[in-house]
C-alpha cells in the first residue's frame, strides 16, 4: 500500500471500529438513518475520495479508493458509501460539480428538455434511494462520440421500496423536473452495472476477510469433544479452503482497480473477472463461515449475519457470476481460443 | 491471524519483449504440433527441444553467467515459463534443472559441483531428477529411509526410490537420503546427494501410469557408492534445504496452467462450430475468471520471490486454487463437447483422453492438496 492507501485504512478502519458498534448497525436494520456515522464518513473526506482537487475532492485513484470499498465490506457498514464514492466519481468525470450528502446512483433512459436533462421514466432498484439527497442518472449518450450523459437530481421521490438480505433499501425513484446539473462522461455505456460490480466485488473482498477472521478467531475459542474445534483437522481445511477464495478475491479486485486507473473504458474483463470470483467466493465463503459458527452463528444475537447477509446480496447484485462469466465466456469463443492466452496475459 | 499477501506486480519491459520473441519462436517451432502432445507440457520429454531452448538462453536464465546463466530477472524467466506451458511445449527434459537442481546447487553446492552440472543444465544437455520421495513415505519426507553410510570408499547408498519422474531419462539425481537416525528428531539426519544415474549398482524400473504412459520410476539402490564430493550442503543438514526446494516446485505457472492447451483447443472448436450455448460462454467464461485471478496471483508470487522475500505460504495458496481448477477442465470438456473422448483419435479429444486420466496426480504431485489445506492453516494459526 502506498501512503495515501494507509492512511485511508488506518482511519475507515478506526472510524468504523470506533463509531460503528452493534447497536448502530442493529438500528439501521430497523430503518434508522446513522446520521452520526455518515457524519464522520463526511468528515474525513471519504465519499469525495475520487473526486478531483479541483472540486474539492482528494484526487485519489481507484487503487486508493479500493481501500474504503473493501472496508464497506470489512466492517459491514450500513452507509451508501459505495454509492456516493462511485455517484460523485461519475459526477467530476462528467465535469459536475458534486453535492454534499449520500447520493445514489442508477442507470436510466434521459431526454433532453427545455430546463436540461430529465428522467424518461422512474429508475428501478436504487440503492439506499429513501437515504439519500441527491440521485445520479447514467445514461448512455445519444451523440456520436460515446460515452455516457450523466445527470444529476436532487430530493428523489421513493416509490415503491424493497430491503435486500442486507436489509438496506432499494427503490423505484422519480424525480420532478430537470437535472440540477449533467454533462458527457467518457465512460463505458455499462457504467452503471460495471463500476457498480466492481465496488460489490471489493465489499465481498473485504467481507470474506472478515468472515475469515471471525471463523479463525471462534474455532480457536469453542471448545468441544475436549479441544478447540481448530483442533480439527476437517476444521482447518474448511478454513484453508475459505482463506484461498478471500486471497483470489483480493487479488482479482486489486487487478481490477488498476486496469481502471490504467483506463476505464478497457476494465471491463478485469472487472468482469473480479466480480465472477467474488460472487461464487461470496457464496462459499458465508457456507464455510456459518458451518464453522455452528448454530450460534445462525443466531440474529451472534453477528456473523451482518456480513454473511451482505455475502449473500452482493454476490448476485449488478450481475452474478453467471453474467459476468457469459461476457466473458462469449468473448474468448468468439475470439478463438488461440488467442485467448494473449488476451490473459495483456493484464 | 496472518493474512496473505499478494502486492500486485508490474511485468518488466525485457519480459515483454522476451514474450513477443518467445511466441515467434514457439509458433515456428510448435507448428503441427499435435493437440494430444501440447496436453502432456511440462511432462513431454524432447531431448532435442530443450537443448535449442537452452541454445537461445531460455534455461538457467537467472543465474549467474559464470555458471552458463544469463542474470536475467526472475520475472522474465516466469514469462519464459508461462509461454512455454500456454502453448504446451515439451520441456520435461530440462524442467527439473531448471526449476530446482540448478537453484539448490546455486545455494547449496560446492564450487566445483556448480562447474561441473550448471554449465550443462543451462545449455540442455544435461538432465536431473528428484529422488525424494519412497515407498511408503508419500508427503511425509521425513519418513525417507533409504541409507548412506560413510566407508572408506565414499558413502554406500541401499533402499529404493519411488515417484522418480524422468529418472530412466535423466543424467543426474538429486537423492535424499538417510544418514542418521536421531531420537526425537524426524527432520535431522537427511542429506542430498548427487547422483550419477550410470553409477554401478543403479536399477531404474519405469512405472506405467493409468494413462499407459510412464514417467515415473522405481529405482533401486544396491551398495551404490557415492563419493563425498557429490554430497550436496551439510551433512543431516538436508531438512531446510528441501523446503526451501519445495517453495520452488510449489509457486510456478505449472500449477494452474496444465490444462490450458486444452482449454485454447476447447474454447477454439466451440467457436469453430459456431453453436455455442449460453452454457457454454458462462462455464468457459468463468474458467477465463479463474485462470486469470490464478495469473495475477502467481505473478504476485514471482514478484516477492524477484523482491527476495519469501511467499511460500502464498506459493501453497496457489497451487491449491490452481490444481482445483485443473481438475475439473478435462471434466468441463466432457460435459461441454458432450461426447465420449476415444484414444487414437489425435487432437483435442485424444488430448482431453490423456487429461482426463492424468487429472487426479494434479492435487497428487508437489505436496498433495491435505498437505498444502495444512500449511495454509498453520499459515492461518489454527495448527
Amino acid at each position: 500500500m502506498n501512503e495515501l492507501q494507509t492512511m485511508l485504512a488506518d482511519t475507515a478502519n478506526r472510524l468504523f471500529t470506533d463509531k460503528l458498534t452493534k447497536q448502530v448497525r442493529i438500528a439501521a436494520e430497523e430503518g434508522e438513518w446513522p446520521q452520526d456515522l455518515w457524519n464522520a464518513v463526511e468528515e474525513n473526506g471519504f465519499p469525495r475520495v475520487l473526486v478531483s482537487e479541483a472540486r474539492g475532492g482528494a484526487g485519489a485513484q481507484w487503487p486508493d479508493a479500493l481501500v474504503l470499498l473493501k472496508a464497506c465490506g470489512t466492517h459491514a457498514v450500513p452507509l451508501p458509501l459505495a454509492e456516493t464514492i462511485l455517484a460523485n466519481w461519475f459526477l467530476d468525470q462528467a465535469g459536475v460539480d458534486v453535492p454534499d450528502g449520500p447520493i445514489t446512483f442508477a442507470s436510466a433512459q434521459l431526454t433532453s428538455g427545455p430546463d436540461g436533462m430529465a428522467l424518461a421514466g422512474p429508475m428501478q432498484d436504487v440503492p439506499f434511494a429513501a437515504n439519500c439527497t441527491h440521485v445520479v442518472a447514467l445514461s448512455p449518450s445519444d451523440g456520436t462520440d460515446g460515452g455516457i450523459q450523466v445527470a444529476l437530481f436532487a430530493s428523489p421521490q421513493v416509490g415503491q421500496a424493497n430491503s435486500t438480505i442486507a436489509r438496506e433499501s432499494v427503490a423505484q425513484v422519480s424525480v420532478s423536473g430537470a437535472a440540477i446539473a449533467s454533462g458527457l462522461a467518457s465512460l463505458p455505456l455499462n457504467s452503471a452495472m460495471l463500476f457498480g460490480a466492481l465496488a460489490r466485488s471489493a465489499a465481498i473482498a473485504g467481507a470474506l476477510q472478515s468472515v475469515l477472521l471471525q471463523a479463525v478467531q471462534y474455532a480457536g475459542e469453542r471448545v468441544q469433544f475436549g479441544r478447540p474445534i481448530s483442533k480439527f483437522q476437517a476444521v482447518q481445511h474448511q478454513l484453508a479452503e475459505l482463506a484461498t477464495h478471500a486471497a483470489s478475491v483480493g487479488v482479482a479486485v486489486d487487478a481490477a482497480a488498476r486496469a481502471v486507473l490504467a483506463d476505464p473504458n478497457a476494465a471491463e474483463f478485469d472487472i468482469a473477472a473480479a466480480k465472477v470470483r467474488a460472487s461464487d467466493a461470496a457464496q462459499i465463503g458465508a457456507s464455510i463461515a456459518h458451518q464453522t459458527h455452528g448454530a450460534i452463528g445462525f443466531t440474529y444475537e451472534h453477528g456473523l449475519h451482518f456480513w454473511t447477509r451482505r455475502l449473500w446480496s452482493w454476490g448476485p447484485e449488478y450481475g452474478g457470476a453467471a453474467h459476468w462469466a457469459q461476457l466473458l465466456g462469449k468473448n474468448a469463443i468468439e475470439g478463438g481460443g488461440h488467442s485467448l492466452w494473449a488476451t490473459v496475459t495483456a493484464r | 491471524m496472518q493474512t496473505f499477501r499478494f502486492d500486485p506486480c508490474d511485468l518488466p519491459d525485457s519480459a515483454l519483449a522476451l514474450r513477443d520473441e518467445i511466441r515467434a519462436f514457439l509458433a515456428t517451432e510448435l507448428d503441427g504440433f499435435p493437440a494430444r502432445k501440447r496436453a502432456e507440457t511440462w511432462m513431454g520429454w524432447d531431448a532435442e527441444f530443450s537443448r535449442k531452448i537452452g541454445q537461445k538462453g531460455w534455461i538457467g536464465m537467472t543465474w549467474p553467467k559464470q555458471y552458463g546463466g544469463h542474470e536475467r530477472s526472475a520475472l522474465d524467466r516466469y514469462v519464459m515459463l508461462e509461454e512455454m506451458l500456454s502453448a504446451g511445449a515439451p520441456v520435461a527434459a530440462h524442467w527439473i534443472g531448471d526449476r530446482q537442481s540448478g537453484p539448490l546447487l546455486l545455494n547449496y553446492g560446492t564450487e566445483e559441483q556448480r562447474q561441473k552440472y550448471l554449465p550443462k543444465i543451462a545449455s540442455g544437455e544435461s538432465f536431473f531428477c528428484i529422488g525424494m520421495s519412497e515407498p511408503d513415505s508419500g508427503s511425509d519426507l521425513a519418513s525417507v529411509r533409504t541409507k548412506a553410510e560413510l566407508t572408506d570408499e565414499g558413502w554406500r547408498v541401499n533402499g529404493t526410490k519411488l515417484w522418480t519422474s524422468g529418472a530412466h531419462r535423466a543424467h543426474v539425481m538429486i537423492a535424499l537420503f538417510r544418514t542418521a537416525t536421531e531420537e526425537g528428531n524426524r527432520h535431522g539426519g537427511l542429506t542430498q546427494f548427487l547422483v550419477d544415474l550410470d553409477t554401478p549398482g543403479i536399477t531404474i524400473r519405469p512405472i506405467k501410469d493409468l494413462s499407459g504412459n510412464a514417467h515415473f520410476n522405481e529405482v533401486i539402490f544396491e551398495d551404490v557408492l557415492v563419493p563425498d564430493s557429490q554430497r550436496v550442503g551439510e551433512t543431516h543438514g538436508a531438512w531446510k534445504q528441501v523446503t526451501a526446494e519445495l517453495a520452488y516446485e510449489r509457486s510456478g505457472p505449472e500449477r494452474y496452467l496444465s490444462c490450458y492447451p486444452l482449454m485454447a483447443e476447447l474454447v477454439q472448436e466451440l467457436g469453430d462450430k459456431g453453436t455455442a450455448s449460453e452454457r457454454d460462454e458462462i462455464e468457459i467464461g468463468r474458467v477465463v475468471a479463474e485462470l486469470s485471478t490464478l495469473r495475477q496471483m502467481s505473478v504476485s508470487v514471482a514478484g516477492m520471490l524477484e523482491a527476495g522475500q519469501n511467499p511460500a505460504l502464498e506459493a501453497s495458496v496457489v497451487k491449491d486454487l490452481g490444481a482445483v481448477l485443473e481438475q475439473r477442465m478435462p471434466g468441463l470438456a466432457t460435459d461441454l463437447l458432450e461426447r465420449p473422448f476415444h484414444l487414437g483419435t489425435g487432437g483435442l479429444d485424444e488430448a482431453a483422453a490423456y487429461l482426463v486420466q492424468n487429472a487426479p496426480s494434479f492435487s497428487l504431485r508437489g505436496g498433495t492438496r491435505e498437505i498444502l489445506r495444512g500449511i495454509i492453516a498453520r499459515g492461518l494459526g489454527l495448527r
